[in-house]
């Protein structure tokens, strides 16, 4: 023992140590994610419109003036009909109750993208857990999360979420929870606890319980760090269903919030100018885009940390 | 030699049962072990050798209690001592690790450790070479971060792994199959046990790296007096690591003897044909080979007269399919044989 | 002695990865006569199965053949086109897969699969060809009735057998065996091996046994060639590879190789790791390892000498001379 009692620790704090290795990961994922063209398009795109929510109230305190240029309660009297197309007042035009339709959009990015975020935490959350557990434990407690899962899929989404939004009044944070909940406990578990179950037959999950790891153990230290890569490519595909699915129920006028893009075409289409959409393409055309845009931008950055996650879909 | 053994092994028996599907009884089982017994004295090492599926590995797996054994006792040895610590009853200064549950069996696993053959895949990949070897510290809520630090590094001294703190911070994949292997070794000293099971630990490494593992494992057992129970399907490496090998055939012990007289007088048949079946790396050396017919089956509920029955070249009609499969006896000197015929 | 059968001259391959290149095989050279089986062996990343693959132009997209020619009656396999190739391949030069049990395709029946691969190669069709996998079955040691079989219905052994006699369904000159038995139990492994053999010499084939185990290799072979990271370092007949080796890689090999036969030697354990490929050991590839290197191993590469009619090495300080 007189050779290896000379060691000399490490002189570095260990949070220090694992800090330093967390940015050298996040530094190599990095560089794999940016070789994939369709990943630097999405996130391009997200960041674009990331731009767009914090521009906005910097903007409403200097250039513009909130009379006028408010998203809900602006109104531009010099202009004598509203709707007016885009000029130089106003860069995309004014909707018909005469409101400044950039801002609109604008304001509009911000709340897409707390009720993406939070919708995709709250999936993320549940489906890592319940994947985990059902996928340890297995038996009755799988039994009954599998097919919990099953009649979850089964449900008609957007249907469940208008019942919903009738029985009770659903602002931004109520829709982000249904939505997280319904998408936690459905698709993600069942993918989740495949993964899950592909790790618990792995011998260092043996070697931890021959150590004396209890069940709390192995979940934490072994089985939830090897699913968060999916979990977090799952939480870039909840982000696009949430968003989608606000703005289906924005659209019918079923939430209970002041704007939003869906709201946007909602007010086009109660004004009757939605079947207008030649002539009065300001309406309609941005706020529409910017539902597909960002959607697909997170759909895009989630194909692309799938080959960043799962090395076999990589290309040499 | 001492005649207390470290480790007792009677009558372990696991049973598996073989589903036919959900709400139907299983009537089906898989002898996987049945009636196995054997000792493990300290500072010893016993072979378990033996073809694929014929039980070796679920056996190990019975003895730190991964599996649950169906039927049987495994005494382990302890200090009145340590038992009074950890809470567990003693018979003649042995605890049965078959009925062990909870914390007295967290408890137990300080004196029992395991090394997997996959260097590959017995290793987190999103921890650490650190974390990988003070798991079992951590779990067992020994020492301080600080003490952790140090005994890490002092293991990886002891496996070869040096200087330490070039290994300790990177991540399995980084590291070469031979040297994944002797941080699994790391691992499972890192708590100093007295009892380790080896499975086919250099079967997956180069020759050119395996000789390096086996030395290592040999000299950590000498300096810290621990017993292996070394599984393997090699019995060229079974030479090198035991002092005593048991050869297992479907789920029994057919033979058990010192090692070199084991592969230099082999009485059981199966014993024989095995032995004759391994090539050798001398081209002058033109062997004998004893042939035997078919292949190892999967032993779902076999007949109770010799497992080798079927296969043996030299079996009595009329003897070995009638009388009871036979029992493992002493044939003289510590040579152990099941066989009617010896 | 006859023409060889095949030549292998100079043969260099790399892989390119993002990291840099491989390089997997690099200037390796050898003949292959009528009847005789060449032994290949090496550890993990010698190159050994890559040398294999590309003989039988069956590389990855990013493997890159950077030199060197195979000659096989006359034509080089390498300059081939693609079409020309297939009808090569299987027909003249035939392989055995590592873990080949695994690639039955499971919904067909074997024989079925054995057949189709004979039509394709325009050997025999309909009931000839059915003639002749009944014979090839028998030739392995398997029932020919298994042939209305599903590999799921077979064993590991009798999937490899099943394996064998595909690729000798149309008559090769030259069979390669990549670690055939390397997933077997000994018993098994030594029957396989045995008919094998057998076969061979029954239909005088040449034959390259591919493993890394140098028991077997000493069954099996009339010649070795030891490969070490991405070089041939020493060929020979079988006797001078065991009782006269040459070059210190396959001397130390040798001594680290445990045995159940004869006395119980002391291994040698050889020092440090395989080299990586991406960026090799400069002069001697095996010179870090190696107890008798010095500056010249260093610096620059051994080159090949002959020690015996077919026995060269590759290795500045051979066995025997030590003080040279």
């Amino acid at each position: 023992m007189s050779d290896a009692s000379s060691v000399t620790v490490i002189h570095r704090p260990l949070w220090r140590v694992r800090l330093e290795l967390f940015w050298k990961s996040v530094r190599t994922n990095w560089a794999l994610f940016i070789e994939n063209p369709i990943g630097v398009i999405g996130l391009a795109i997200i960041l674009f419109f990331a731009l767009m929510a914090v521009l906005h109230p910097i903007l409403m305190k200097t250039v513009w003036d909130p009379t006028v240029y408010d998203p809900i309660t602006g109104y531009d009297f010099e202009i004598l009909r509203h709707p007016a197309p885009p000029s130089a007042r106003h860069l995309l035009g004014t909707d018909p109750l005469g409101r400044d339709v950039l801002s609109q959009l604008m304001y509009s990015t911000q709340t897409e993208f707390i009720l993406g975020v939070v919708a995709a935490l709250i999936t993320v959350t549940i489906g890592t857990l319940i994947g985990a557990l059902s996928a340890y434990y297995g038996g009755v407690i799988d039994t009954l999360f599998m097919r919990l899962a099953d009649l979850v899929i089964m449900l008609p989404f957007i249907s469940i979420l208008i019942v919903l939004s009738a029985l009770f009044k659903l602002n931004m944070l109520k829709l982000a929870l249904v939505i997280g909940i319904l998408s936690g406990f459905g698709g993600v578990t069942v993918i989740i606890k495949s993964q899950a179950l592909s790790i618990k037959v792995k011998p260092y999950i043996e070697a931890a319980r021959v150590a004396g790891g209890g069940d709390w153990h192995i979940i934490v230290v072994h089985f939830i760090p090897n699913l968060l890569p999916l979990s977090f490519l799952y939480m870039m595909f909840t982000v696009t269903s949430a968003i989608f699915s606000e703005a289906v129920l924005s659209f019918f006028g079923l939430i209970n919030i002041r704007m939003s893009w869906g709201i946007m075409i909602h007010t086009t289409q109660t004004a009757g100018y939605l079947l207008n959409v030649g002539q009065y393409w300001w309406l309609v055309i941005p706020a529409g885009l910017a539902i597909t845009l960002l959607c697909s931008a997170f759909y895009l950055v989630g194909r692309a940390l799938d080959e960043v996650v799962n090395p076999r879909l990589r290309r040499r | 030699m001492s005649f207390q053994p470290l480790v007792k092994v009677e009558g372990l028996k696991k049973y598996f049962p073989v589903s036919k599907g959900l709400f139907r009884k299983t009537h089906d089982y898989i002898h996987a072990v049945d009636d196995v017994s054997f000792s493990i004295q300290p500072r010893e090492s016993l072979g378990l050798v033996g073809e694929s599926g014929c039980g070796k590995t679920t056996t190990g797996k019975l003895l730190v209690r991964l599996l649950t054994p169906t039927a049987g006792r495994i005494f382990f040895r302890m200090e009145e001592e340590e038992a009074r610590e950890e809470g567990v009853r003693l018979e003649d200064g042995y605890v049965d690790v078959a009925t062990l549950k909870g914390r007295a069996l967290k408890n137990f696993r300080r004196h029992v450790q395991m090394i997997f053959q996959d260097p590959y895949e017995s290793m987190n990949p999103r921890l650490t070479i650190y974390d990988i070897v003070a798991e079992p510290m951590a779990v067992q809520g020994i020492g301080s971060v600080m003490e952790r630090e140090q005994r890490v590094a002092e293991m990886l001294q002891h496996v070869g792994l040096t200087p330490p703190e070039s290994f300790m911070f990177r991540y399995p994949h980084e590291l070469s199959g031979g040297q994944r292997q002797r941080v699994a070794i790391a691992r499972a000293l890192i708590i100093n046990p007295t009892f380790v099971i080896a499975d086919e630990p250099t079967s997956m490494l180069d020759v050119s790296v395996r000789t390096g593992v086996m030395q290592l494992m040999q000299d950590l057992a000498d300096r810290f007096g621990i017993s292996y129970l070394y599984i393997t399907h090699d019995l060229a490496v079974a030479r090198y690591m035991c002092d005593k090998i048991a050869v297992m055939y479907l789920g029994k012990i057919v033979e058990m003897a010192e090692t070199e007289e084991l592969l230099h007088h082999p009485l059981h048949p199966y014993t024989k044909a095995l032995l004759s079946a391994v090539p050798i790396p001398d081209p002058t050396y033109k062997r004998e080979v004893i042939e035997i017919r078919g292949s190892v089956s999967t032993p779902i509920n076999p007949p109770s007269y010799c497992r080798f029955y079927n296969r043996c070249p030299v079996a009595k009609e009329g003897l070995c399919n009638v009388q009871e499969h036979p029992p493992l006896e002493d044939k003289g000197g510590g040579h152990y044989v099941a066989c009617h015929l010896v | 002695m006859r023409e060889p059968v095949l030549s292998v001259e100079h043969l260099t391959m790399h892989y390119s990865t993002r990291k840099g290149d491989v390089h997997a095989v690099d200037d390796v050279s050898f003949e292959l006569h009528p009847g005789e089986v060449l032994g290949v062996v090496g550890e993990s990343g010698s190159g050994k199965s890559s040398v294999a693959f590309t003989l039988m132009r069956l590389l990855p997209e990013n493997a890159h053949i950077k030199g060197g020619h195979v000659w096989m009656n006359g034509v080089d396999l390498l300059t081939l086109p693609e079409d020309e190739m297939r009808r090569y391949r299987w027909k003249r030069i035939a392989m055995i897969f590592q873990a080949a049990m695994n690639t039955l395709n499971p919904v067909y029946k074997v024989g079925d699969q054995i057949i189709e691969a004979m039509e394709t190669h325009g050997v025999a069709y309909g009931e000839a060809a059915r003639k002749r996998v009944a014979e090839l079955f028998e030739m392995v040691g398997l029932d020919p009735a298994l042939m209305d079989r599903y590999p799921h219905e077979y064993s590991g052994g009798m999937r490899q057998r099943a394996i064998i006699a595909m690729a000798l369904s149309c008559d090769p000159d030259v069979l390669i065996a990549d670690e055939p038995t390397t997933a077997l139990d000994v018993i098994v492994q030594h029957r396989i091996l045995k008919n094998l053999l057998q076969l061979q010499k029954r239909l005088d084939m040449a034959m390259i046994y591919i493993t890394h185990d140098i028991a077997v290799v000493a069954e099996v072979s009339t010649r070795i060639a030891v490969m070490y990271a991405g070089r041939l370092v020493e060929i020979g007949s079988t006797e001078d590879i065991f009782l006269r080796p040459k070059h210190r890689y396959t001397e130390a090999l040798l001594q680290a190789f445990p045995s159940i036969h004869g006395e119980k030697k002391t291994l040698l354990t050889i020092p440090g790791e395989l080299p990586n490929l991406l960026n090799p050991p400069r002069g001697c590839r095996f010179h870090p390892r190696c107890a008798f290197a010095t500056e010249i191993c260093k610096e620059r590469e051994p080159e090949y000498r002959t020690f015996n009619p077919g026995h060269l090495a590759a290795c500045w300080h051979p066995v025997g001379e030590e003080n040279a």
